[in-house]
């Protein structure tokens, strides 16, 4: 199965151990994975700010970049979010609607297309609070959420829980908000850092050792606020986990 | 003030495609004896209850738990109050009233809710001046919930209904539950068939 | 009209603790309830969508469902006045009071009157306006407005209304236990209900067109006083307030409380048909850029609200900014979508004041679609050139950066090279928002693109 690695900008410049993680995992899996150099950026700071058309660059490259591919797998909710649901700044040809609607998340590919079942490398023996972003959860579907009454599901959890030592704990508030919301960091900075510490001490006070997530921006945005206030405990990518890291 | 015509129109101008209107089925209601459901519902809402044989002894029980000097005023002639009210009466003349006794016309399972119009008060004002509210209700007069209760034509015909559910309360300060905030203190159901 | 700096006014807010723990954790203790009724009803998630199914098919009749709620209530013996501004609103209520000889008047909650300020309008002309619900009452000594529509003072704890009412009521302000606070509102206003020349005014929850019934739910009986004991009981409404028939409420009656606090009803859901005999009741009609607002196709939706404040007690940001901090008788999430229509400047900030997280749209019980109308309203701001935070140009540089590969090549190389060369004391300089209270994300030593290219071979469409 071919596959296209995108890798969301911010992870490219803070994180690549994430993309390498995510690459090793779809390769461990069998796909033949390309990784375009042309890439940049979905968009998402720009149309999240108002200026949509100002995404209209980013846009045109992702779309350039990603063309023909049936499957377009990238480790970060929000910008997959975006291009699936917010990709307008350019026009929609169908090869843009090709590119749109074959663009997925890390855990969304692994459950939903390639049926991953185990991961026999891994092993993480550490107790874990799983951090759902808010685009997982409530825009792309990945879980179920608090305040629906449904039936109750998780792709994340259920991709995690095959991993051999890992414990799980229970957060107070496992599905709230943890206050990244991309330029509300930084244009609320009181109000999103509040949530950030609630959310790391919540994880802390349910036991938690590790915070593990899909969205690294969730991730180092909750970092950020538990190393200023000296909590112990560490974060990791869901890839990195999946694809057999210790610690 | 506006002119009701041009008011209209510059709404009807504004409004967007035709979207339909749903047909609203009636819901299963959850298991259960309707009475131990409105009770359970009651009690959740703060409202009392109380078992008596007769419609006299409901004056008893109210001076037993009332005192001997409560000034009482009834909506229902199977109750006697210490004063006598009828439609003319003026509402804030009830401001000293202790006890206010009425008889729902029905109650709602689903809420522990009771109904009343100007029909059963007499007063409107009884619900609300009076310090504490007894309410007369016919264990047979009970639908399953809310649903049910809409659908019934007392809605019509009345001036003035109301859907009682325990009574007043108010938690707007730090949470905490406080009854009787500006209307009665107390509400309790006696359980009483209509003669 | 001036911005409200929201973000400032949060940073305010969570400079107080205990005030900022208390208020998110009561609000989230109203979500949870919710909860734990919208799980308790197999049926819940059918009624969010037949509720909203009902609103917006009223909403797209409103004009016809006006006149049938009008015509039936004049019927009935209502008077029925139309106000196309919050002026007019005002002004035809003092008229109604000042015909007839009235001086004072005891209402009930009513987010509308908020919106058109109407208490001082009235006061101004002679007027004494009693707030009767404990919550608003607290606000209205306290010379503040509502901060939730729901609980109005919720960002109050026991001691600031202790400090309040003993400012203004004259009890004890040391004496902070609440069901003394309480009692001491009751005894205070139980003498306006019976007043001479005194009027009684409520809100309006619901306006059912089929029998020109205003129904109002309240929790302390306060509308049924200021409604059954004057001689005079005006209903001051909005236009989006209609729903076309009784059963109706059998879908909206269920929704409301459960929404707003967890509890299956209000103590009190009073239907208003008609007046008692040989008394008067007036409806208000209000528009007040409503029709405004239902012309608009990515925001109409919004005037399906029932006012609960679920959205409120959700949203993460709200609870720990507190209302007051949107500047507006609306604040939360429903508050970032409706107040731009008042004023796009002012208000510019709230769209902003979201994570986009739509915890806020699951919870709505008419399934407004919150979270997505803030995201369209940060569009229009950007149209208009009302941004607070960041210049069009910023935005429009940094799209031709990461529109050009070989560009943000060039960035994210010396980005990396000037992270890793600052010391860390000029990183948390006060102009380093993000450095604030958070520790800034580790350097690495390569980009994910820099290793692809040392360690792997080509890349795929486009490689340079």
């Amino acid at each position: 199965m071919k596959v296209a690695l995108f890798v969301p900008c911010f992870i490219d410049a803070f994180y690549p151990e994430v993309g390498i993680a995510t690459l090793e995992l779809l390769e461990r899996f069998g796909c033949e994975v390309d990784y375009p150099l042309e890439q940049t950026c979905c968009g998402q700071p720009m149309a999240n700010s108002g200026a949509q058309a100002e995404a209209a660059g980013a846009e045109r490259v992702f779309a350039r970049a990603f063309a023909g591919y049936d499957y377009i797998v990238g480790p970060s909710a929000s910008c997959v979010n975006h291009v699936r649901d917010h990709f307008n700044a350019i026009e929609q040809t169908d090869e843009v609607g090709k590119v749109r609607e074959s663009t997925y998340e890390l855990v969304e590919f692994l459950h939903d297309v390639l049926h991953a079942q185990d991961f026999p490398w891994a092993e993480f023996p550490w107790r874990v609070g799983l951090h759902n972003s808010c685009s997982a959860l409530r825009h792309l579907h990945e879980a179920s959420v608090s305040e629906i009454a449904g039936p109750v599901f998780s792709k994340p959890l259920a991709l995690l829980e095959r991993v051999k030592g890992i414990e799980f704990v229970k957060p107070a508030r496992p599905d709230e908000c943890c206050g990244f919301g991309g330029t509300f960091a930084v244009t609320e900075e009181a109000v999103s850092v509040r949530m950030g510490q609630d959310k790391v001490v919540d994880h802390v006070s349910a036991g938690a050792q590790y915070i593990v997530s899909a969205d690294m921006s969730c991730l180092m945005h909750q970092q950020g606020c538990a190393e200023r206030m000296n909590a112990d405990i560490r974060f990791i990518h869901i890839a990195q986990v999946l694809n057999g890291a210790r610690e | 003030m506006a002119d009701r015509e041009a008011f209209l129109a510059r709404v009807r101008a504004a409004q967007p495609a035709h979207e339909p209107l749903p047909e609203v089925p009636l819901f299963a209601a959850p298991s259960g004896d309707l009475r131990e459901r409105f009770c359970a519902a009651l009690k959740l809402m703060g409202g009392g209850e109380a078992q008596v044989e007769t419609a006299a002894d409901v004056r008893a029980w109210i001076l037993q738990r009332f005192g001997s000097e409560a000034r009482i005023a009834s909506a229902t002639p199977e109750v006697e109050g210490t004063r006598e009210i009828t439609a003319d009466t003026k509402p804030a003349s009830l401001e000293d009233v202790d006890v206010g006794v009425v008889r729902a016309r029905f109650g709602v399972a689903e809420t522990g809710s009771v109904w009343f119009s100007e029909r059963e008060y007499v007063v409107n004002a009884l619900g609300y001046l009076v310090q504490h509210l007894v309410v007369l209700l016919d264990p047979r007069q009970l639908v399953a919930g809310l649903q049910d209760a809409y659908r019934r034509d007392d809605f019509r015909g009345a001036r003035y209904a109301v859907l009682v559910t325990g009574p007043s309360a108010t938690a707007d300060i730090e949470g905490v539950l406080i009854q009787g905030a500006q209307g009665v203190r107390s509400l309790t159901v006696v359980w009483l068939p209509v003669p | 009209m001036k911005r409200v700096e929201h973000a400032k006014l949060a940073g305010a807010f969570l400079s107080r603790p205990e005030h900022v723990a208390f208020h998110d954790k009561r609000l989230w203790d109203l979500r949870s309830k919710r909860d734990a009724q919208a799980h308790a009803i197999p049926e819940w998630e059918t009624l969010r969508t037949l509720a909203s199914q009902i609103k917006a098919h009223t909403l797209s009749h409103l004009a016809d469902y006006l006149d049938q709620f009008t015509r039936v209530a004049e019927a009935n013996g209502v008077q029925v006045h139309f106000a196309d501004t919050a002026e007019e609103h005002n002004e035809t209520v003092y008229r109604i009071l000042h015909e007839r000889g009235m001086t004072a008047l005891v209402k009930s909650k009513s987010m509308l009157t908020d919106e058109c300020d109407m208490r001082p309008y009235l006061e101004s002309r002679g007027i004494s306006v009693m707030e009767t619900d404990l919550g608003e009452r607290i606000q209205q000594l306290d010379r503040q407005p509502p901060s939730h529509i729901v609980v109005p003072a919720v960002h109050k704890l026991r001691d600031d209304v202790a400090e309040v009412f003993g400012r203004t009521i004259g009890t004890d302000p040391h004496n902070n236990d609440i069901h003394y606070l309480a009692e001491s509102q009751r005894m205070n206003t139980r003498p306006w209900f019976v007043r001479e020349k005194t009027a009684g005014m409520t809100g309006c929850n619901f306006a059912v067109a089929e029998t020109g019934t205003v129904v109002v739910c309240t929790n302390e009986g306060n509308a049924d006083l200021s409604a059954n004991v004057p001689p005079l009981h005006i209903v001051s409404m909005g236009i989006e307030k209609l729903i076309p028939r009784v059963s109706d409420l059998g879908v909206f009656i269920r929704m409301l409380s459960r929404s707003a606090l967890g509890s299956p009803i209000t103590q009190y859901t009073s239907h208003f048909r008609a007046p008692r005999p040989g008394a008067e009741m007036h409806f208000v009609l209000v528009d007040n850029g409503r029709a405004e607002r239902l012309a608009m196709p990515e925001f109409w939706y919004s005037l399906k609200c029932i006012r609960c404040g679920a959205c409120m007690n959700t949203c993460p940001v709200y609870r720990r900014s507190g209302g007051l901090s949107y500047g507006s008788t609306y604040a939360g999430p429903i508050g970032a979508i409706i107040n731009p229509t008042f004023d796009l400047k002012r208000f510019s900030a709230l769209p902003f004041a979201s994570t986009l997280n739509g915890s806020c749209t699951n919870v709505c019980p008419v399934k407004i679609n919150i979270h997505e109308q803030i995201y369209q309203w940060r569009q229009v701001i950007a149209a208009q050139h009302e941004l607070p935070f960041v210049k069009q140009e910023v935005l429009k540089m940094a799209g031709r950066l990461l529109g050009s590969p070989t560009l943000y090549r060039g960035a994210v190389a010396s980005l990396e090279g000037a992270l890793r060369r600052m010391p860390n004391f000029m990183l948390y300089n006060p102009l380093n928002i993000w450095g604030k209270q958070r520790d800034l994300p580790h350097v690495p030593h390569t980009t994910f693109h820099a290793w692809y290219r040392k360690n792997r071979k080509g890349g795929g469409n486009g490689g340079s």
